[in-house]
C-alpha cells in the first residue's frame, strides 16, 4: 500500500479466565455443557439476586498486570454498563470502568523482519461474559443459552500503537502466549477463550489526529484477525481515496465471504450510562497480596527464551521455538532435567517430537512420547547403549504405542549397540579382508572410503555396531 | 387473641391458651372478612398445615423464637413456590423458584407465612396507590391511604390481620406507612438485613425490616431477620445483638437531638405530637438538645435522582425473555422488549425509570447522579457530626397524617415531600424507627427516631420505654364488617 | 433543564419503553418536575467530595472459587414465556 494513508490499529482482547466458577456466581464456568445447565438464578437475573465476587480472578488479573509491567489497582471497583440484548440477562453488564484492576503496561512484539516493537497497554479490567445466541432457526426465533453468561473475562485494551495487520497479529499472539504461560487462561481460541476486537482507522501520513475508526468485533482466530484487518484497510482506503468518509460503526468479520460488514443491532450506537455497581463494594488489594502473586509467578516467555539461550547454550532460533509455547517449554525442560543435555534434547524435541506432533495433529499435552520417555531415549544414546540411528526406531516404536518402556524395547528387540572391541574386531578384520580393493584405496589416501567400510559393518550388525568405535577400529587397522 | 402483641401471643401459645392453628384460622377469617382493605395479594394455601406442625413441635417441647406465629410478608420477598409479584403486572405470574434470606430466616425461627401483602409497584410510592392490584385502604379511615410502599403490611398489622409483617424501606416505606397506620416499624442500618431475594428497587438504599404493634415485637423480629449473608455483598459482618435484652434499659442520660431543620414549618398539630413525645421521654430521663442537619433540604432532590437511577438499571432485567410478562406476538426483539415492559409497568415505575436513565445519561451524569451522591456524602457527614453529641435524633415521621386516596395523584411534588423526614436516614444508611405517638383529627401520627450505625438497640429501647408510658400503640381501628 | 419531546424519545429508546404520542407530554412533565427538584442541588458546593455509592464505605468480601450451583434448568425454564430444547426463545435476531 503506497498510499498517503497510515494505518492505526488498537486491539481489545477479551480473555476468559480459567477459574472453576463464574466471576459473580457459583455456577461452573466450564465450556461445552448442555444449554442453560450452568445458569443459576443469579446468571438468569431473576428478581432479587445479587452478585458476589470470585476471589480467583484477582491473582490471575494481577499476574497479567505484573507480566506487562503495569500498575495494579489496589482499590478496584465495578460499574454497570447498561444496554439491552438477549444474551445479557440483567440488561447491564458488570464491568470496570473508572477503577480497573490493571493500568498501563507494555508488551514487546517480534516481527518477521527480525525487529521488535513495543506496544503499550492502556488498561486491563475484569468483567462478565455474555451468553450466546443461536441463530439456527427455531421457527423464526433465536435461541439463547446463558451458560456463558457470567464467565470471568479480562479485557485487555491496547493503545492504538499498531500500524499493520502483522503487528496486530503479533501483539495478539504475544498476549495469548503470556496469558497461557501465566495460567490466566487456557487460551483455547476454538472455545472462545480469547477474542479480539480490532479498531482500525486511517490517517494521512504525518498527521497527528486519528481518523474515524471502525470496530470489528469477536474475531477468534489469528488468521481471521489478519484477514479482517486487511479487509478493513483496503475498504477504508477505497472510501477515503474516492473522497468519502468513514462511518464510525461496529462490524463483524465473515470468514466465509472474507469480508467485514456492519453489525445490524442497535447496541452499537448507544449511551451505556455507566455508574458504580451498588451491589458490590470496592475490592482492596494490599501490597502483601501483590507480592505473593509476584513471588509465585512462573517465568515469562521472554525470560525463558533468554535462559535457554544464555544458560543452556541453545541457538537463538531453538530458544525462540522451544519457549514459544508453555506446553512445549515445560516438556523440553522436563526432558532436560532428566537427561541433562539441553542441546541433544533441543534437537530431538524440535525435530522428531514437534515433527510428529504436527504430522499427526496432536497437542503436546497428548504426546505419545512423554518427556520422561524422550529423556530415557537420550540417556541411552549418551551412555552408548544405542546409536542415534537406532534411537529413532525406538522413538517411533514408543510413538506408535508398540511399547511403553524404552529399555524393555531395546532389550527385547536386541537393539543394544555393540561397542565391545572383541566383538567388533573380527568383523572389521573380515570386512577389510573381503574388500581388498577398498582397503587399498583407503591406504592410498581416499579416506572417504571409510564410510563404505563403516556402512558394511552397520549392515552386517543391523545397525547395532557403535559407529564411532567401528570408525576408529577401521582407521587403526587400515593405517597399520 | 388478635389484640395480643406478638410477644404476648408467643407466651399464650406456650401456656396453651390457644393453638397456632386457632390463631392462624382466626387471622385467615379476618383477612377474608376485610378483603375490602385490599391488604393482601395472595393468601398461603398451606399455612394451616404448617400451623398444625408448629403446634406438634411445641407439644414435643421444641422452642424457637417465633414458633407458630403467623406473619405476613411484603410481596417483594421471594418465597419459593409462591407467587411473588412486587405489586406489578410484570410479575403477576412469577412463582419464585427460591427463598429470600428474610423469609428463610423467619421460617427457620418458626414463623408461619400467612400470605403476601400488597405494595406500591416495585416499591415506588408513598401511598400504595400504584399497585397493579389496586390501592390499599387505611383501616383507620378507608378513604385514606395507608402509606407506602409497605402499605399492605402496615394496613394488615393495624387491622389486626396479623401480629406482624415484613416490609422494605428505601425512602421511608416502612416508617411512613407505620406512622399512617398507627403501628411501629423499624428500618435497620443499611447492610443489617440481607437483600438476597428482596426484589431490588434502589440497591444502595433498600433495607428490609419488621412492622408490628410494639417495639418489643420489632426487636424480636429484627433479631431473627438480621445478620450477615454471604450471598449479599452489601450485608454487614457486624455482630447482631439480641435486641430484646436491652429493651428495658433505663433512659437516664440518653441524649436525644431535635433537628431544627425538621421542626421548621411543621404543622401545628404534628408539632403538638412531637412536644408531647418529648415530654414523655424527658420524664423517663432523656436529655434533649437542638442539633442541625444543614443539608436536610437537599435530601429529597438527591433521593429522587439516586433511587430512579439505580432502579432504571435494576428493572432492565424485566424484558419478557426468561420470566414474567411477555407481550403477545412480538414482531421483533425490540417489539418484545418495548411492549412487554410498557404493557406491564405502571406509570410511576415508567416515570422513575425514565428519570433515572436521564440522570445517568451522557452529559448529565455529573450534574445529576454524581452530584446527588456527593450531596449524600454531606448528609452522611451531617449525621456523623450530630452523633458526636447525641444518641438519637427525634422528629416527625411524616408532615401530617394519612391523606385521602387520590389526593396526591396529580400532585407529584406533594407526594415526593411525604418522604421529607424519612429519606435522609436511607441516604446515610442509618437505622430509624417510627412509633405511634398520637392522633390528628382521628388519624394516627408517628414520631421518628434516627440512630447511629448499628445502634438499633438504642432505638428499640427508646421505643419500648416510650410505649411503657403511652397507650398509642395499643389503639386499633374500628373495622367495618 | 428543558425536557423536550426528543429527550423523552431518546431516553425511552435507551430503556426500551414504548412511548405513544399521547404519553409524551405527561412523561416530559413528570421528568421535568423531578429534574427541577434535582436542580436545587446545584446551589450546594460539592467540590472534591467523594461520592457515596455504598452507605457503609465498606469493602468487598471475596468468595472461594468453587461450584456451588447445581443444574436447575427445568425449574427455571418453567418460568419462561418461551423456551425450547433448553434454550430461551426470542424473536429472530439478525446480526
Amino acid at each position: 500500500m503506497s498510499s498517503e494513508w497510515e494505518v492505526v490499529i488498537g486491539l481489545e482482547i477479551h480473555v476468559q479466565l480459567s477459574t472453576i466458577s463464574k466471576i459473580f456466581s457459583g455456577s461452573s464456568a466450564t465450556f461445552g455443557a448442555e444449554p442453560n445447565t450452568q445458569a443459576s438464578a443469579l446468571d438468569l437475573a431473576l428478581p432479587g439476586v445479587l452478585p458476589v465476587v470470585n476471589e480467583a480472578v484477582y491473582p490471575k488479573a494481577i499476574a497479567f498486570g505484573l507480566g506487562i509491567g503495569a500498575n495494579i489497582g489496589t482499590r478496584s471497583c465495578f460499574d454497570r454498563k447498561n444496554y439491552f440484548y438477549p444474551d445479557l440477562p440483567k440488561g447491564y453488564q458488570i464491568t470496570q470502568m473508572d477503577e480497573p484492576i490493571v493500568l498501563g503496561g507494555e508488551v514487546e512484539i517480534s516481527l518477521a523482519d527480525g525487529t521488535t516493537k513495543t506496544i503499550r497497554v492502556t488498561r486491563a479490567h475484569l468483567e462478565e461474559d455474555a451468553g450466546k445466541s443461536l441463530h439456527e432457526d427455531f421457527h423464526g426465533m433465536t435461541g439463547i443459552d446463558l451458560n456463558r453468561a457470567g464467565t470471568p473475562l479480562l479485557e485487555i485494551v491496547s493503545e492504538p500503537d499498531m500500524r499493520s495487520a502483522e503487528e496486530a497479529v503479533s501483539y495478539a499472539k504475544t498476549i495469548h502466549q503470556l496469558v497461557t504461560y501465566l495460567s490466566v487462561s487456557d487460551g483455547d481460541m476454538s472455545q472462545g477463550s480469547l477474542r479480539c476486537d480490532a479498531n482500525v482507522s486511517l490517517r494521512r501520513k504525518g498527521a497527528d489526529a486519528y481518523g474515524t475508526r471502525t470496530e470489528t468485533k469477536n474475531v477468534n482466530s489469528f488468521r481471521f484477525l489478519e484477514a479482517a484487518i486487511n479487509y478493513e484497510i483496503v475498504r477504508q482506503t477505497d472510501v477515503l481515496d474516492s473522497g468519502g468518509k468513514i462511518t464510525q460503526e461496529t462490524r463483524l468479520y465473515d470468514p466465509d465471504k472474507d469480508e467485514t460488514r456492519p453489525m445490524r443491532s442497535k447496541e452499537t450506537a448507544t449511551d451505556y450510562r455507566y455508574f458504580p455497581e451498588p451491589d458490590l463494594l470496592p475490592v482492596i488489594i494490599d501490597d502483601a497480596f501483590i507480592a505473593k502473586v509476584r513471588d509465585s509467578m512462573p517465568e515469562l516467555p521472554a525470560q525463558k527464551r533468554a535462559r535457554f539461550h544464555m544458560e543452556m547454550g541453545l541457538t537463538d532460533e531453538d530458544s525462540r521455538v522451544l519457549s514459544s509455547e508453555l506446553g512445549l517449554a515445560t516438556y523440553f525442560e522436563s526432558c532436560v532435567s532428566i537427561c541433562g543435555d539441553p542441546v541433544i534434547a533441543a534437537n530431538w524435541v524440535k525435530g522428531d517430537l514437534l515433527g510428529g506432533l504436527n504430522r499427526d495433529n496432536i497437542d503436546i499435552s497428548h504426546s505419545p512420547v512423554t518427556a520422561q520417555a524422550m529423556a530415557e531415549i537420550i540417556i541411552r544414546i549418551q551412555d552408548g547403549t544405542i546409536s542415534g540411528k537406532i534411537a529413532k526406531n525406538v522413538f517411533n516404536a514408543v510413538w506408535e504405542g508398540k511399547t511403553d518402556s524404552v529399555d524393555d524395547y531395546i532389550q527385547s528387540e536386541g537393539l543394544v549397540q555393540v561397542s565391545d572391541s572383541q566383538e567388533l574386531e573380527p568383523i572389521v578384520d573380515r570386512i577389510i579382508t573381503d574388500n581388498p580393493k577398498q582397503a587399498a584405496q583407503f591406504r592410498s589416501g581416499k579416506t572417504k572410503i571409510l564410510g563404505f567400510f563403516v556402512g558394511q559393518v552397520m549392515k552386517e550388525t543391523a545397525g547395532k555396531a557403535n559407529p564411532k568405535q567401528v570408525n576408529d577400529l577401521f582407521i587403526s587397522k587400515l593405517t597399520d | 387473641m388478635i389484640n395480643r402483641s406478638l410477644s404476648q401471643q408467643l407466651d399464650d401459645l406456650d401456656k396453651g391458651e390457644y393453638s397456632s392453628v386457632e390463631l392462624t384460622q382466626t387471622y385467615l377469617d379476618r383477612i377474608e372478612n376485610q378483603q375490602s382493605l385490599n391488604a393482601f395479594v395472595s393468601i398461603s394455601t398451606d399455612v394451616l398445615e404448617k400451623a398444625k406442625q408448629a403446634d406438634q413441635l411445641r407439644a414435643a417441647g421444641e422452642r424457637k423464637p417465633l414458633l407458630g406465629i403467623p406473619l405476613a410478608h411484603k410481596d417483594i420477598f421471594c418465597e419459593a413456590g409462591v407467587r411473588t409479584t412486587a405489586g406489578s403486572k410484570m410479575l403477576n405470574n412469577f412463582i419464585s423458584p427460591y427463598d429470600s434470606t428474610v423469609v428463610s430466616l423467619l421460617r427457620n425461627a418458626g414463623a408461619l407465612s400467612l400470605g403476601k401483602t400488597n405494595m406500591d409497584e416495585f416499591a415506588m410510592g408513598s401511598s400504595n396507590e400504584s399497585s397493579y392490584f389496586g390501592a390499599v385502604k387505611n383501616p383507620w379511615q378507608v378513604d385514606r391511604v395507608p402509606g407506602g410502599s409497605s402499605g399492605g403490611s402496615a394496613a394488615a398489622v393495624a387491622a389486626r390481620l396479623c401480629a406482624a409483617a415484613t416490609g422494605t424501606d428505601t425512602g421511608g416505606s416502612i416508617r411512613q406507612p407505620a406512622a399512617f397506620c398507627g403501628i411501629t416499624g423499624i428500618k435497620p442500618t443499611y447492610g443489617r438485613v440481607s437483600r438476597w431475594g428482596m426484589i431490588a428497587y434502589a440497591s444502595s438504599l433498600d433495607q428490609a425490616g419488621p412492622l408490628a404493634t410494639t417495639a418489643e415485637d420489632c426487636a424480636l423480629l429484627l433479631s431473627a431477620m438480621a445478620g450477615p449473608d454471604e450471598k449479599d455483598s452489601t450485608s454487614s459482618a457486624v455482630q447482631v445483638e439480641d435486641y430484646s435484652k436491652s429493651l428495658s434499659q433505663d433512659l437516664t442520660g440518653k441524649k436525644i437531638g431535635v433537628c431544627v431543620e425538621y421542626m421548621q414549618g411543621l404543622d401545628a398539630e404534628m408539632s403538638r405530637v412531637i412536644e408531647e413525645a418529648i415530654d414523655v421521654l424527658t420524664r423517663l430521663g432523656a436529655e434533649f438538645m437542638d442539633i442541625s442537619l444543614p443539608t436536610s433540604p437537599m435530601a429529597i432532590p438527591a433521593y429522587y435522582i439516586i433511587a430512579p437511577a439505580e432502579c432504571s438499571a435494576n428493572l432492565s432485567r424485566y424484558d419478557g425473555v426468561r420470566f414474567g410478562y411477555r407481550c403477545e406476538n412480538p414482531e421483533n426483539l425490540e417489539d418484545l422488549y418495548k411492549r412487554s415492559r410498557s404493557e406491564s409497568f405502571g406509570q410511576e415505575v415508567k416515570s422513575r425509570i425514565m428519570v433515572g436513565a436521564f440522570a445517568l445519561s451522557a452529559g448529565y451524569y455529573d450534574a445529576y447522579y454524581k452530584k446527588a451522591q456527593q450531596i449524600r456524602r454531606l448528609i452522611k457527614n451531617d449525621f456523623l457530626e450530630a452523633f458526636k453529641s447525641v444518641d438519637a435524633i427525634l422528629g416527625p415521621t411524616t408532615p401530617g397524617p394519612a391523606f385521602r386516596i387520590g389526593a396526591n395523584t396529580d400532585e407529584p411534588q406533594a407526594m415526593y415531600l411525604q418522604d421529607i423526614y424519612t429519606i435522609s436516614a436511607n441516604l446515610a444508611g442509618l437505622p430509624a424507627i417510627s412509633l405511634p405517638a398520637g392522633f390528628i383529627e382521628g388519624l394516627p401520627a408517628g414520631i421518628q427516631l434516627i440512630g447511629n450505625y448499628f445502634d438499633e438497640a438504642t432505638l428499640l429501647n427508646l421505643g419500648h420505654q416510650f410505649q411503657a408510658q403511652t397507650e398509642w400503640h395499643k389503639q386499633a381501628p374500628e373495622l367495618s364488617t | 433543564m428543558d425536557v423536550t419531546e426528543e429527550v423523552v424519545r431518546n431516553i425511552a429508546e435507551l430503556v426500551q419503553l414504548k412511548v405513544d404520542d399521547a404519553d409524551i407530554q405527561q412523561l416530559a412533565e413528570g421528568m421535568q418536575n423531578i429534574l427541577a427538584l434535582a436542580d436545587q442541588m446545584q446551589a450546594i458546593d460539592t467540590e472534591g467530595l467523594e461520592p457515596v455509592s455504598n452507605p457503609l464505605d465498606a469493602s468487598q468480601k471475596l468468595r472461594p472459587d468453587a461450584v456451588t450451583e447445581e443444574n436447575q434448568r427445568e425449574l427455571f425454564q418453567s418460568l419462561a414465556p418461551a423456551s425450547e430444547s433448553g434454550l430461551y426463545l426470542v424473536p429472530r435476531v439478525v446480526e
